[in-house]
């Protein structure tokens, strides 16, 4: 094992710039991960995290810069290199079987065959209990993934890399699912990995636990390099500082907001995750009311998405109550929401926004088609005013298009098809908007028009509900901030007293109040 | 010249052309395989089909025989491009045929109905069917393909226990329509006169053609068409517009079901065929269905054409020369042919990407 060592490092990727068209996702970025070191790598959602880590699995190649392992010059040109230079990941999500054994996921991709291909699964348990044995991963090696806890499943996950005798590990925001007993514990897996020798990259934008288990710390901001910090030289603030940065690029004219009824009151919201069995949201409650924009900031999967799908109708709550207008909503089906006066900008749209096959003006009617103004009482579509309508929105809202109203919707770009959406939902004249990250992936143009939107529907009496995972937006549109961590939420701020470390630090779930429940 | 060969209709047009020529290809070669001498001529049999015949009064009567059995095709293929715009794959077609066919003729022999009512009863019966195959989709997720696949038997075996109540006793097929209950014939119109006494031309020609033209309507006009499409293209989208999925997907198996049912009320309507209570396979006309419409385009229109075509080319495979091959070898050939048709939409993928492509390596070079 200790064999002559010709580098500090295990693994080196210096100056790495990858680019996409119209964006660099990695801008001369340096990691340098040391034998046996556990080494956070921390940042925003875009800040190139994935980016990066996906250049060194070689799942992209990199414009400029070099990998480095053990000194030597390395090409990586697809996953199969990275495992052979012994590069091993487990992913947020875990790439399990769910109907195998932990024994089975743990060899597979990497069977030990015997003659006439008859696997040698005796052979594979020896070598399992064995690692399990000296790293402390209890696994049970013949129970069925779909029954185990998530926990064990990350250890089966482990031991994956381990069984291939992968020397440099990467754990993919690895405490998002797990209870606060099994960080616990994966934390002491983790020191024991590196006691023994294993380098360790551990991406995260949890503080505390960055904090907890790291040598050292790489921060990236926006694609940047921003630096490498000892973690016992640091502090959480000085961290989130050198995540969210002080920039401000845009700043939103508003007058102040003069809150009236509330439209929309939720109690005790409980939602189901869909990608693993425990609640994504936990007992939230808030209101919004009318001429206010409230926004929901926190950092990409702590359960906003359940939270809108919730809230618009699409998955049904677990538990609590929603309330619009005073009038229970909590069962009502998402067309009967849509009718009561709730637009929804949702989240993905290419997913849930649009029908990318039809035509802007059928899109533009998606929300609206079985009105009397849209469909006669045969059933019959009335073209002439839809097309009309159509037109009316597109000049309305500046949606540029090849050839307007019949420009199919998968034709346009990106920012256009937002201004559609848009454009359709405002004018539907909601009582209450909720807009997912309305402005992600757009130019800073397309952004400032879609804040001054909402800043009009809230100065038209509209209770307006922002979720966003946009800092700059988080701080400049809003009239006050829920932060959600961990389907809670933790913190209510007003952003014209707030910072944005401290922002950071709640969002980070280093920092939490008890938010007073409705 | 790019910006015509993007278009779609265009394209499907071209990757149809292409189909039948592969599929007439390969047909040729299998003939010039198992005997070169016959193949030229055989083959040119297929495509001729009822212009074989010398005599143009043989050559009307024979066309209207085709015909005849080309609007149950339409109806099929009508049924299986209608569910796909939902994107459903209603291989259950095939079964509902069955029903339909069982319903009417059952109707018309034991109960002496007339042909309306025996013709709506086919639907009806066929609709049913179509909806256990929804309500599972809807209710219980059951794929489509699956439970109308074992329909399709069930319903092939009812069929068959049924309709021996109406057979003759000495064969095995149901009796004859025009003796036993003229009534329930489909009227001919007097269209007979244009194909020389042919009397299988009947009402069944307007109505498939009608079919597809309000067919065409419902899905290019209508509300509930704008719901089937959204729903096809984009399942998400639709449940976020709050259209009722449950409900469409069991209406469109419904009226898929019933188009069916109506096509098989179409050919054993006509008297031109007759039931055999003994069969152990689903009739084609279902399956056949399936390559018609993507052969069509997956247009309602497109469908009646390459509905003829295919009934066309089967229907020739009885004049390939069977001095050269054996009487098996015209349906080798026709299922070839039609086996073909169903890769209209991968040669359209195909003919994209290398579209794309060109336009790619343009935009690089640039």
């Amino acid at each position: 094992m200790n064999k002559e060592r010709q580098s500090e490092y295990a693994i080196e990727m210096l100056h790495i710039t990858k680019r996409f068209p119209g964006i660099i996702a990695n801008d001369d970025i340096t990691l340098q991960l040391r034998h046996g070191e556990i080494h956070a790598l921390l940042g925003e959602n875009g800040a190139g995290k994935s980016t990066l880590m996906s250049v060194l699995f070689g799942l992209y190649q990199a414009e400029e810069g070099t990998i480095k392992k053990d000194g030597k010059e390395v090409q990586i040109n697809d996953p199969n290199d990275a495992n052979a230079l012994g590069i091993g990941m487990v992913h947020q999500h875990f790439k399990l079987v769910e109907c195998f054994t932990v024994l089975d996921n743990i060899i597979l991709g990497d069977e030990p065959v015997g003659k006439a291909g008859i696997l040698k699964k005796a052979e594979a348990r020896k070598k399992i209990l064995a690692l399990s044995e000296k790293y402390g991963l209890q696994v049970d090696p013949d129970a069925v993934i779909s029954d185990i806890t998530v926990g064990m499943q990350q250890r089966t996950e482990i031991l994956k890399m381990l069984y291939r005798d992968n020397e440099i590990l990467i754990f993919d925001e690895p405490t998002a699912v797990l209870t606060p007993q099994e960080i616990e514990e994966l934390m002491q897996i983790m020191r024991n990995l590196a006691a023994e020798g294993k380098s360790i990259l551990f991406i995260s934008h949890k503080l505390a636990e960055i904090m907890a288990v790291a040598d050292r710390c790489t921060v990236l901001r926006k694609g940047k390099y921003i630096g490498t910090v000892e973690t016992k030289n640091t502090t959480m603030e000085e961290l989130s500082a050198m995540m969210v940065g002080r920039n401000v690029n845009f700043h939103v004219d508003k007058e102040p907001a003069h809150p009236g009824d509330v439209v929309l009151d939720v109690q005790h919201m409980t939602v189901a995750s869909k990608v693993h069995n425990n609640n994504a949201v936990k007992d939230v409650s808030f209101q919004v009311r009318r001429g206010e924009i409230v926004c929901i900031a926190g950092i990409d999967g702590n359960g906003q998405t359940e939270l809108v799908y919730g809230l618009t109708g699409l998955e049904p709550l677990v538990g609590g109550k929603i309330l619009m207008d005073g009038k229970d909503i909590t069962h009502a089906s998402i067309r009967k929401r849509s009718v009561a006066g709730m637009s929804h900008i949702p989240e993905d749209r290419h997913k849930h926004g649009l029908v990318l096959d039809y035509s802007l003006e059928y899109n533009m009617i998606l929300q609206t088609y079985f009105e009397s103004r849209f469909t006669d009482r045969i059933g019959f579509l009335r073209r002439k005013n839809i097309r009309e309508y159509s037109d009316k929105l597109i000049e309305q809202y500046d949606v540029r298009s090849g050839q307007g109203s019949v420009t199919p919707a998968r034709s346009m770009s990106g920012g256009n098809q937002q201004k559609a959406i848009i454009a359709r939902e405002i004018d539907k004249q909601p009582e209450m908007l909720v807009a997912v990250q309305p402005t992600r992936g757009l130019d800073v143009g397309a952004i400032e028009y879609i804040h001054k939107q909402l800043v009009a529907q809230r100065d038209a009496g509209k209770a307006v509900l922002l979720i966003s995972l946009e800092l700059d937006e988080v701080m400049d549109v809003p009239d006050r901030i829920l932060v959600m961590y961990e389907g809670e939420i933790v913190g209510e701020l007003d952003p014209k007293k707030t910072t944005q470390e401290e922002l950071g630090l709640y969002m980070a779930g280093a920092k939490r109040d008890e938010v007073k429940k409705a | 010249m790019r910006k015509v060969l993007k278009n779609q209709a265009v394209q499907t047009f071209a990757a149809s052309i292409l189909c039948i020529l592969a599929g007439l290809l390969i047909g040729y070669i299998v003939l010039l395989f198992i005997n070169p001498q016959g193949a030229g001529e055989s083959i040119l049999n297929i495509i001729k089909n009822f212009f074989t015949w010398s005599r143009p009064q043989s050559q009307l009567k024979q066309f209207g025989n085709t015909l005849a059995k080309t609007m149950p095709l339409i109806m099929c293929s009508l049924s299986i491009l209608f569910a796909y715009k939902v994107g459903l794959f209603n291989i259950g077609t095939a079964g509902q045929y069955v029903a339909g066919a069982c319903a009417s003729l059952y109707a018309a022999l034991a109960w002496n109905w007339g042909w309306l009512p025996c013709m709506l009863l086919a639907m009806i019966a066929a609709s049913a069917l179509g909806a256990i195959t929804g309500i599972l989709k809807a209710y219980c997720n059951v794929n489509e393909v699956i439970s109308g696949i074992m329909l399709n038997w069930i319903a092939l075996y009812t069929a068959n226990t049924i309709l021996s109540n109406v057979k003759e006793t000495a064969s095995p097929y149901t009796l004859y329509l025009n003796k036993e209950n003229p009534a329930s014939m489909l009227p001919t119109l007097g269209l007979e006169k244009l194909f020389n006494g042919n009397t299988n031309v009947t009402l069944a020609v307007p109505v498939a053609i009608i079919a597809a033209i309000l067919v065409w309507v419902i899905l290019s006009k209508t509300r509930f068409g704008y719901e089937l499409k959204a729903t096809g293209n984009n399942k998400n989208a639709a449940k976020y517009a709050g259209m009722a999925q449950n409900r469409n997907i069991i209406l469109t198996l419904m009226i898929s079901g019933a188009l069916a049912g109506l096509g098989a009320s179409l050919l054993y309507q006509t008297g031109y065929m007759r039931w055999e209570c003994t069969q152990s396979s689903v009739p084609a006309m279902g399956f056949n269905g399936i390559a018609a419409a993507f052969l069509g385009g997956l247009h309602p229109i497109g469908a009646v054409f390459s509905s003829f075509f295919i009934q066309h080319i089967t229907d020739g495979g009885q004049y390939v020369n069977t001095n050269f091959y054996s009487s098996q070898i015209s349906d080798v050939i026709s299922s070839v042919i039609i086996y073909l048709c169903g890769f209209v939409l991968f040669i359209k993928l195909t003919m994209n990407r290398v579209i794309t492509r060109r336009e790619d390596k343009k935009g690089a070079k640039q």
